[in-house]
């Protein structure tokens, strides 16, 4: 099961560049989205999928699976949402601001036309 | 710390005091305050000669860094003694000249701050016996003729006289502590002396070479030697005080001093006397050709001093010959350290002289222009007096001190093509030739000098000023310097007792000098040369308006000159072009950049490291979580080719969805309630933007661009998948979850491992997570709520919006 997640881990990341490097705002934004779910299955598939209980305390249970990765996903989730959230609106004023969400364009400071 | 210590700082500590004292004292001229240091400093270390003429030598030490062994350790030997007096002497006199020269409208407390910075940055240079002292007191010597050239910062040229100076100088400096760090590396060592003591340990050592060419490197560009020259002439846009002062008696002579302090470490080398000989001479021939050429009188003097440095640096060179032979053989070639040690005194006292003749026809007429100037010999007979004494001392005509000098030049040049060894008596035969005909053009310039000035025709019209002789007090230092100059020239052992001779010895390897130097030596080989200089000398100046025009009439395109403009013209703008290819402000470039050396890098490590692949543990595939995988796939394509923004708003949820239920699949369910929970949110935020946010334009991609695109996410995703690959098959260690899994009821008090690291094991990091949430919220608060106030706010869309309807 590992190598196969692993491999969806490389194809979620292709795709997040992939779009990363567009010249679109919004599709950037979608892109990191996407490499932080990526990056959380990683780190849960290096963490190893051994089959095991859920990992709550019960009295003479000692197989259950590895609680430190899910840890670190559950900062990682936080963390990446505040990131996403943030950028989002961002985007969201520069494109009210300077009237594009083209990055190419985005070049230097916004001239003031006065027609 | 010592008195001598206090010595050499005096004019750094009175350089903060005077111009203190400048600001609130302003009805005697400055230069009068300052004239009693250099002063007290000369009559100071003219007590060092009697210990210096018997043998001994004097060495205070005081601690800076001993960490890094750099010691303020101070040396006093003849050379440097030399050194010394030359530069408080020539200082003392300057400064008189100075205070006649300057008006008090200029800025005096600048000036003097500078020359007196310069003044105990030289005197640190000369008796430092610390390499590392040395070299900060150099850069210091750098640093303050940078700030004197460029002292009339108004004009144009002055600053670029004084930037080419300091790219020149710092550049050699740079070079030498290069060459300094070498030597430290071969002996241990930053002490001169000690350096010296360990000489053999350098020479076996494989920095030898390296080492020479640095310090020959950082000599050559501050003694003006070719092709480093060319910051000299463009120097003399500085008050002639300080060309007189920096640029023909102390600066100048800095690389010199270090040529001759060194020549105990390199003499051995053969490299050492060829290259320093045939620059010298190059420099010479070069020099005294250029100055008759010259139109304006301190371009003459600046080439006329490059020349002289040059004869100076080539005496040293053959000098270093004496270090392969013994006894009487060696004294031969020790006559030439003698004979560089005593045209380094002529030099400065005639040169000298000559530049402050310079400022006082200067001052009388308005010009330095020899077209303008002629016929002041009767008008300014003081002046005419000291230049014939000056300039014939120059072009070595008797009975002055440069005849004695240079007698003793030739001879050496001729002398030393008999020793026999490093082809000095094949190609070395070139050497006197070179030397007689360099001379032939300074006997040439020397009287062109005086004839240009003082002979002709008058011609008042063509003047700013109307001319006049120049003031007593003007005149009082040209006066005492030619007096010197005629006085060493008669009576030579008052110079070559006291200074030649515990000079040259501190250079050369034998105990004992003699220097003696005569008028009259017979009939030997450099009679006849000096001979042979004056007629051809003497035919070249009648022909003088025959051949100068060939020389002015040489294009631009081969100085050197031409070659250090277009070089700081062109570095500038190739290294704006080089930048620019990848500093192109798109961030796709930089970001294709980033991922490309990722890529790179990876391929590279997985090439030289070698791997294996252990896949033991691997967890078998279930049927449910394959349809979560095919999910996931499916969903993230689409939104590669989505077209509409809300379309690829529902698959990144659907990628975000099947991930929780992943995280159900294997038994996480705080993350998948976060998961889920933050989606929703995320998505619903999404949403809320979604009437504002701009269609999924592709923005025209060429086919060529999105080639390049696809080829880059492939290749990240390949290094992503390898990477992963790779670490899952080398497992190394056992997970450190087992202390978890077994403390979290009986250290924690809990049941839920996760929440149990989150909150207790690893609170720190849930902490920051949470100011990190904090952070964001408030900086979309500030985004939304804090606008700019300028007019093309939200309403520059909306126009835009309403145009296209």
């Amino acid at each position: 099961m590992e190598i196969v997640l692993i491999f969806v881990c490389g194809f979620l990341t292709s795709i997040s560049v992939y779009l990363i490097l567009s010249k679109s705002l919004i599709r950037i934004i979608i892109g990191t989205a996407l490499l932080s779910h990526a990056a959380n299955l990683f780190i849960l598939t290096m963490g190893g999928l051994k089959t095991g209980r859920v990992p709550i305390y019960e009295k003479g249970v000692s197989n259950y699976v590895d609680p430190i990765p899910q840890a670190l996903i559950l900062t990682a989730i936080v963390i990446s949402f505040a990131v996403t959230a943030f950028f989002l609106v961002l985007a969201f004023r520069s494109y009210k601001e300077l009237g594009t969400d083209n990055v190419e364009r985005m070049k230097g400071v916004p001239q003031d036309d006065d027609e | 710390m010592s008195w001598l210590h206090i010595a050499v700082l005096l004019p750094l500590i009175s350089a903060l005091l005077i111009p203190v004292l400048y600001r609130f004292y302003k009805r005697i001229h400055l230069g009068w305050f300052v004239l009693p240091i250099p002063f007290v400093l000369f009559i100071y270390f003219l007590s060092y000669i009697k210990p210096t003429m018997s043998g001994q030598y004097t060495e205070q030490s005081a601690a800076w860094m001993p960490q890094i062994g750099m010691n303020f350790d101070i040396y006093v030997d003849g050379l440097g003694l030399l050194f010394s007096l030359l530069i408080t002497g020539i200082g003392s006199l300057v400064v008189l000249y100075s205070i006649s020269y300057l008006s008090e409208k200029e800025q005096l407390g600048n000036f003097y701050c500078y020359l007196l910075i310069f003044m105990s940055a030289m005197l640190g240079v000369v008796l430092s016996d610390n390499l590392l002292v040395l070299y900060f007191f150099w850069e210091l010597t750098s640093f303050s003729s940078f700030l004197l050239i460029s002292f009339w910062r108004h004009k144009e040229k002055s600053l670029y006289g004084a930037m080419k100076s300091m790219m020149i100088t710092v550049f050699g400096g740079l070079s030498l502590l290069g060459g300094f760090i070498l030597l430290h590396q071969a002996t241990g060592s930053w002490r001169i002396r000690e350096i010296i003591s360990q000489v053999s340990d350098i020479q076996s050592s494989p920095f030898f070479v390296l080492a020479m060419v640095f310090i020959i490197l950082g000599a050559m560009t501050k003694s003006a030697q070719f092709p480093f020259y060319i910051w000299l002439p463009d120097a003399m846009e500085a008050p002639t005080p300080v060309s007189a002062y920096l640029h023909s008696a102390t600066m100048v002579k800095a690389g010199i001093y270090l040529i001759a302090r060194l020549t105990p470490i390199f003499a051995v080398s053969q490299g050492w006397i060829w290259t320093v000989t045939a620059f010298g001479l190059v420099t010479l021939f070069w020099g005294s050709l250029n100055a008759t050429k010259q139109q304006d009188l301190k371009g003459i003097l600046a080439f006329s001093t490059v020349s002289q440095l040059g004869m100076i640096m080539s005496m040293l060179g053959i000098g270093a010959v004496s270090y392969h032979f013994e006894g009487a053989d060696s004294q031969l070639y020790v006559a030439a350290f003698s004979a560089a040690v005593f045209h380094l005194i002529n030099h400065a006292t005639f040169k000298g002289a000559l530049f402050m003749i310079t400022g006082a026809v200067d001052h009388a007429t308005g010009t330095r222009d020899i077209k303008k100037l002629g016929g002041l010999m009767t008008i300014m007979p003081i002046s005419f007096t000291l230049s014939i004494i000056t300039s014939l001392s120059m072009a070595g005509v008797p009975p002055f001190n440069g005849f004695l000098s240079k007698e003793q030049f030739l001879e050496s040049m001729i002398t030393v093509t008999d020793s026999g060894i490093f082809n000095l008596s094949s190609i070395g035969l070139l050497l006197p030739i070179v030397a007689i005909v360099g001379s032939m053009f300074t006997f040439v310039y020397s009287f062109k000098f005086i004839s240009e000035i003082f002979l002709g025709e008058y011609t008042p019209d063509k003047l700013p000023h109307k001319a006049h002789e120049a003031s007593i007090l003007m005149n009082i230092s040209p006066t005492i310097l030619a007096t010197l100059v005629i006085a060493i020239g008669l009576f030579p052992s008052l110079v070559s007792a006291p200074f030649v001779e515990p000079a040259a010895k501190a250079i050369a390897n034998v105990d004992t000098v003699h220097a003696e130097f005569h008028m009259w030596h017979g009939f030997t080989p450099a009679f006849f040369a000096t001979l042979l200089i004056y007629i051809i000398g003497a035919v070249l100046l009648l022909t003088f308006n025959k051949w100068v025009p060939v020389l002015r009439k040489l294009p631009t395109a081969i100085t050197l000159n031409h070659w250090y403009d277009q070089t700081g013209r062109y570095t500038p703008y190739y290294a704006t072009q080089i930048t620019r290819t990848y500093m192109t402000g798109f961030i796709r470039n930089n970001l294709v950049i980033i991922f490309f050396m990722m890529i790179a890098i990876t391929f590279v490590t997985l090439i030289f490291v070698p791997f294996s692949l252990d896949f033991v543990k691997v967890s078998p595939v279930r049927l449910y979580e394959m349809i979560s995988v095919i999910t996931i796939i499916v969903a993230a394509t689409m939104i590669m080719f989505a077209r509409s923004r809300l379309f690829s708003i529902i698959m990144l949820s659907a990628v975000g969805y099947s991930m929780a239920i992943f995280f159900i699949f294997f038994n996480a369910p705080d993350l998948a309630l976060t998961q889920f929970v933050v989606e929703t949110i995320s998505t619903a935020l999404f949403l809320l933007c979604f009437y504002h946010l701009p269609n999924m334009s592709r923005y025209n991609e060429t086919t060529s661009y999105k080639v390049g695109n696809v080829l880059i996410s492939i290749g990240v995703g390949t290094v992503v998948t390898i990477l992963g690959l790779i670490a899952y098959g080398n497992r190394h260690f056992e997970s450190i979850s087992s202390f978890y899994k077994e403390h979290v009821y009986d250290l924690a008090e809990g049941k839920n491992m996760v929440n149990v690291i989150l909150v207790d094991f690893r609170g720190m990091d849930t902490l920051f997570e949470s100011s990190v949430l904090g952070i964001a919220g408030m900086g979309i608060y500030t985004l939304i709520k804090l606008r700019a106030k300028h007019k093309n706010g939200y309403e520059r869309v909306e126009k835009i919006e309403q145009a296209k309807k």
